[in-house]
């Protein structure tokens, strides 16, 4: 039986301080007082002083409160039971399901040593012309959708689980509206893919701290389905509200704020989160699609700008469209090469025509005289938007591909293209 | 030596205080125990009898009152033949063995020797019995994949050696005794093939230093001609996320004409170092025929590996490339991104409550970034041959802006700036980089006034390109819009490189001569059109077939032809003189 302590020294936030001997750094307590249990992380030592963070939040913690250590890190249950369940950042059961309790792994374990994992190869097919064609996809690649928070991010998540063809679905909502929440249990509800979906749940009226659990427990189970050989898409969204509450706790805990409030070690927290996407030598692999939302649009808030520099890519949401200047994705040389051999030219030609229509747009707008070739440029411009961008085209890649012959030689001859001429002679649409 | 204990009595993230008893020296190296598993850490203050040491893993686990073992040693790398074709985390562990050990995961605590004493070496001794030497002096060699590999008199070695005795040619174990030195005073000592080096101390055991003045050619058109890179120089690539630094990166480490690749992957992407670990073995190297992998090391510490070590990975980076340096050879070091490491540093400092600098970065940030960049240079070693180690770093600024601490901090101490804009990425120019704003202080492969006459042509290009955004294009004139047009011919068929395809993403220094040759007979040619409509769609037909010559393999027949074409081109447009 371990020991139990009766006397907090210190409430602070979510965090509360004990006197305590033999704790471990990072190990899970129990706080009970009058108002309930929760559990707690140990986050510091300082010779007997123990802070802990409480994932309720200290509301209605008295200095009585009993803080028993429990020896162990944070754990998640794995089992197959877990397909279908919904749970909070504390593990409790959100639907009317039982608790689990078996098998329990360790939460935010071990980085996977860079030689067992493998260059990705396999493209995961959306529909979407603007990531199919542009942007692809690729199995174990990690992409977040930047978007103002008015965008419609989860109905394109919500969309993009559906569409891709995975094993195991694992949705992590950090602050969500509750309307969100039931959107997503919904939609995956509808079309029948929540019995092969695991979804772990803070809503925005949640305790801040469960909010930071959320990746972390989402990531071990998805760790867990991948070395079994799955194929596992995990959704986070918003990864903005994660980082906030990181902001919250740091605040609290006097750390030095390094740019915006946001703690230093900001970048390093967000890295440990993306690069559990992995692609498994000799096992399955972890996908992920993490919406950012950028506070006023600003893609140089510290939130977006350092998940741009650990992602692979990103796809800007704007005006309920994919924005093709700005989204990339890295890993997509490792597939768009072995799809068809027009791919990364039609990829290549459209985006920098698109470009020079975006300059001729300013130009009329400025009201100058437009010449013949901006004439086509406008022309070209209106269709890519309406045939390609439009969020509601769902073709597959290689009619998307097709399209953009079609587009390219309704408004351009082939030397205007810029695309290299054995491409145009093999693709060129002959006309009739 | 006395080596001293202590006790944990604080932990707070990857830092723990620790209560000793003996002498504990600045940057030593200590292991934390929990349960049965030691922890690697440095101490990086001390006060009063209290260390402070930074852990190189994660401290979970970790109780007030576990035991710390001081070592006596600073972090130190080992060096010795084998170490071409490692993969290593920031603390020198090779992580295919460790993935041996430990399987899918790294396994904290796990560490693994960085060579193997018992691989056996063919010896040669090149010193004699009775010789007088120095540190840095070389003993013997081994062939290790290309090169000639000399073991060396330790550089720690003080004064003057005398060899005492020295092994017959053979094969001997890496770990194994191959010669016996007498210092000048004290015990003689036993030499192996295996030495050991403090990682943040340079090694010094060359003759002179010298001024980088060879241009070190990397097959990247905007480089090699406009911003050039010595070696023995300096350069840094800053650019916001997904302008391309990585991508420039790793085609730098195929391609570059240098004999060794050290490459600090440092609290970047873990998928780009797979590229590079599973791709480089199958790559051959044009220069010697021999896969890629015989020349490079990887230093990998990415970013969800633990934050201490990957500061001490740039260092890792750095002392190995010295090393191979002492051999006589070229070697490039490429860090990608020094600016995970300077966060490392910020890190660190805040759980220090350092009083932070700009930024909340620590106000030491400048002469630690500059003490970096200076271990690059072309040394004269004690023998007369050079060697070099030439340094590329990246940067990542916070939201792309240049005017950050780290960004600038790195331009006062580099000798080539190659500043990648996000504008031309979005426009998908690759390479990124900017041909305005970026510098070199160092020579190009091509005479510098043919490039400054192209320079001069992308300059006034974009004057008048942002001229015709007020003005309109009916705003300028003919020959003002011919050079509008000239500048992004230049930008679009000699700047932009396609680094996907074979032969464009590689342009070796006698093709770009050439073709530069050609081009700036182009842009001195006094071009005439009867309108703007007549010569945009010029050089439309001019930038497609320049771009087609960029796809032909050097001088074959369709190489020939396509310049014909283009000469012919550009002939007819011109009105007689």
């Amino acid at each position: 039986m371990r020991k139990t302590y009766n006397r907090v020294d210190d409430i602070t936030g979510s965090v509360i301080h004990v006197q305590a001997e033999g704790v471990r750094y990072r190990e899970l307590a129990q706080i009970t007082s009058r108002r309930g249990s929760s559990l707690g992380q140990v986050i510091g030592l300082r010779e007997q002083n123990v802070a802990i963070q409480v994932f309720a939040g200290s509301r209605g913690i008295a200095t009585d409160a009993e803080v028993r250590f429990l020896g162990h890190p944070m754990r998640v249950p794995f089992s197959h039971a877990l397909l279908g369940r919904t749970f909070n950042g504390s593990m409790i059961p959100r639907d009317k399901g039982p608790e689990l309790r078996d098998n329990l792994v360790d939460i935010a374990g071990p980085s996977v040593n860079p030689v067992k994992r493998i260059i990705p190869r396999h493209m995961v097919r959306t529909g979407i012309p603007m990531i199919d064609v542009f942007n692809s996809l690729v199995e174990s690649q990690k992409l977040p959708i930047f978007a103002r928070a008015g965008e419609p991010y989860n109905p394109l998540l919500a969309r993009l689980a559906l569409q891709a063809e995975v094993d195991v679905i694992i949705l992590g909502g950090m602050g969500l509206k509750h309307d969100d929440y039931l959107f997503f249990r919904d939609t995956l509800d509808e079309s029948g893919a929540l019995s092969r979906s695991v979804l772990f749940i803070h809503t925005a009226s949640d305790p801040v701290v469960e909010c930071l659990l959320i990746p972390d427990l989402s990531l071990a189970v998805a760790e867990q389905f991948a070395l079994q050989g799955k194929r596992v898409l995990v959704l986070l969204s918003d990864m903005t509200n994660f980082a906030d509450a990181l902001k919250e706790i740091a605040i609290t805990m006097e750390q030095i704020p390094s740019n915006r409030g946001y703690p230093g070690d900001l970048y390093s927290q967000l890295a440990a989160r993306y690069e559990k996407a992995v692609d498994f030598d000799t096992a399955g692999s972890i996908t992920i699609l993490a919406v950012t939302t950028m506070p006023g649009d600003d893609v140089t808030h510290p939130v977006p700008d350092n998940t741009g520099y650990i992602t692979e890519g990103q796809l800007y949401l704007r005006g309920g469209r994919i924005e093709p200047f700005g989204s990339l994705s890295r890993l997509k040389q490792n597939v768009n090469g072995r799809t068809r051999a027009d791919h990364r030219t039609i990829m290549n030609t459209m985006i920098q025509l698109y470009a020079s229509f975006r300059e001729t747009l300013e130009k009329q707008a400025m009201g100058f005289r437009l010449t013949p070739w901006d004439r086509k440029l406008l022309k070209y411009g209106d269709r890519f938007e309406k045939e390609m961008m439009d969020l509601t085209v769902n073709i597959p890649l290689e009619g998307a591909l097709d399209l953009g012959w079609t587009i390219l030689s309704d408004c351009f001859d082939p030397v205007e293209t810029g695309a290299p001429s054995a491409i145009v002679e093999q693709f060129w649409p002959k006309k009739a | 030596m006395n080596v001293a204990t202590g006790k944990i009595s604080s932990v707070n993230g990857n830092l723990i205080r620790v209560n000793f008893d003996g002498a504990v020296g600045q940057n030593e190296v200590g292991y934390a125990r929990v349960d049965d598993t030691p922890l690697m850490s440095e101490v990086v203050r001390v006060h009063g009898r209290q260390a402070d040491l930074q852990v190189f893993e994660d401290t979970a686990g970790l109780a007030v009152g576990n035991t710390v073992t001081f070592t006596g040693r600073l972090l130190s790398v080992q060096l010795g033949p084998g170490l071409l074709g490692q993969i290593y985390d920031g603390l020198q562990n090779p992580l295919p063995r460790l993935a041996e050990k430990c399987g899918f995961f790294l396994q904290r605590g796990a560490y693994i020797e960085a060579l193997d004493p018992r691989a056996l070496w063919a010896f040669t001794p090149t010193a004699h019995p009775g010789d007088c030497l120095t540190a840095g002096d070389t003993l013997g060699t081994v062939p290790e994949g290309l090169f000639t590999h000399r073991i060396m008199v330790p550089f720690d070695f003080p004064g003057v050696a005398t060899v005492v005795s020295m092994v017959p040619p053979g094969s001997y174990p890496a770990g194994g005794t191959v010669a016996t030195l007498r210092p000048e005073r004290g015990t003689e000592r036993d030499v192996t093939m295996i030495q050991t080096w403090p990682v943040k101390i340079p090694i010094k055991a060359y003759a002179e230093r010298l001024r980088p003045t060879e241009t070190l050619v990397t097959k990247i058109r905007t480089i090699d001609t406009f911003f050039p890179v010595a070696r023995g120089g300096t350069y840094c690539i800053p650019g916001p996320f997904g302008a391309g630094k990585t991508v420039l990166q790793q085609l730098t480490s195929r391609h570059a004409e240098v004999d060794v690749v050290v490459i600090a992957a440092c609290g970047e992407r873990a998928g780009e170092v797979v590229e590079t670990l599973r791709e480089f073995p199958a790559l051959t190297d044009p220069r010697t025929g021999r896969s890629l992998m015989e020349r490079t090391v990887i230093i990998c510490n990415t970013s969800s590996m633990p934050v201490a070590a990957r500061e001490a990975s740039v260092y890792t980076g750095a002392t190995l490339a010295e090393y191979y340096r002492q051999m006589g050879l070229h070697v490039l070091l490429l860090a990608d991104s020094t600016s995970r490491w300077a966060q490392a540093l910020r890190e660190m400092s805040g759980r220090l409550e350092e009083i932070p600098g700009e930024e909340a970065f620590p106000a030491y940030l400048e002469s630690v970034i500059a003490s970096f960049y200076e271990r690059g240079g072309m040394v004269r070693l004690k023998d007369g041959s050079t060697g070099s180690v030439t340094i590329g770093g990246t940067v990542s600024p916070a939201g792309g802006n240049f005017d950050e601490p780290v960004t600038q901090a790195t331009l006062k101490v580099v000798g080539a700036f190659h500043g990648l804009s996000r504008a031309r990425s979005d426009a998908r120019r690759y390479p990124a980089i900017d041909p305005l704003d970026s510098w070199s202080k160092y020579p190009s492969i091509i005479p510098g006034d043919a490039v400054d006459a192209a320079r001069q042509t992308l300059r006034a290009g974009h004057e008048i390109g942002q001229m015709m955004k007020v003005v309109g294009e009916e705003g300028v004139t003919p020959e003002e819009f011919v050079t509008y047009l000239k500048g992004e011919y230049v930008d679009n068929s000699y700047l932009q490189q396609d680094a996907f395809h074979e032969v464009d993403s590689a342009t070796g220094a006698d093709r770009q001569r050439h073709v530069f040759g050609v081009l700036h007979l182009f842009l001195k040619a006094p071009l005439q059109f009867p309108n703007h409509e007549a010569a945009r769609r010029f050089f439309h037909q001019l930038t497609q077939m320049t771009r087609d010559w960029n796809r032909q393999v050097l001088n074959t027949p369709e190489f020939k032809e396509a310049q014909h074409a283009l000469e012919t081109m550009i002939e007819e447009s011109t009105p007689d003189a």
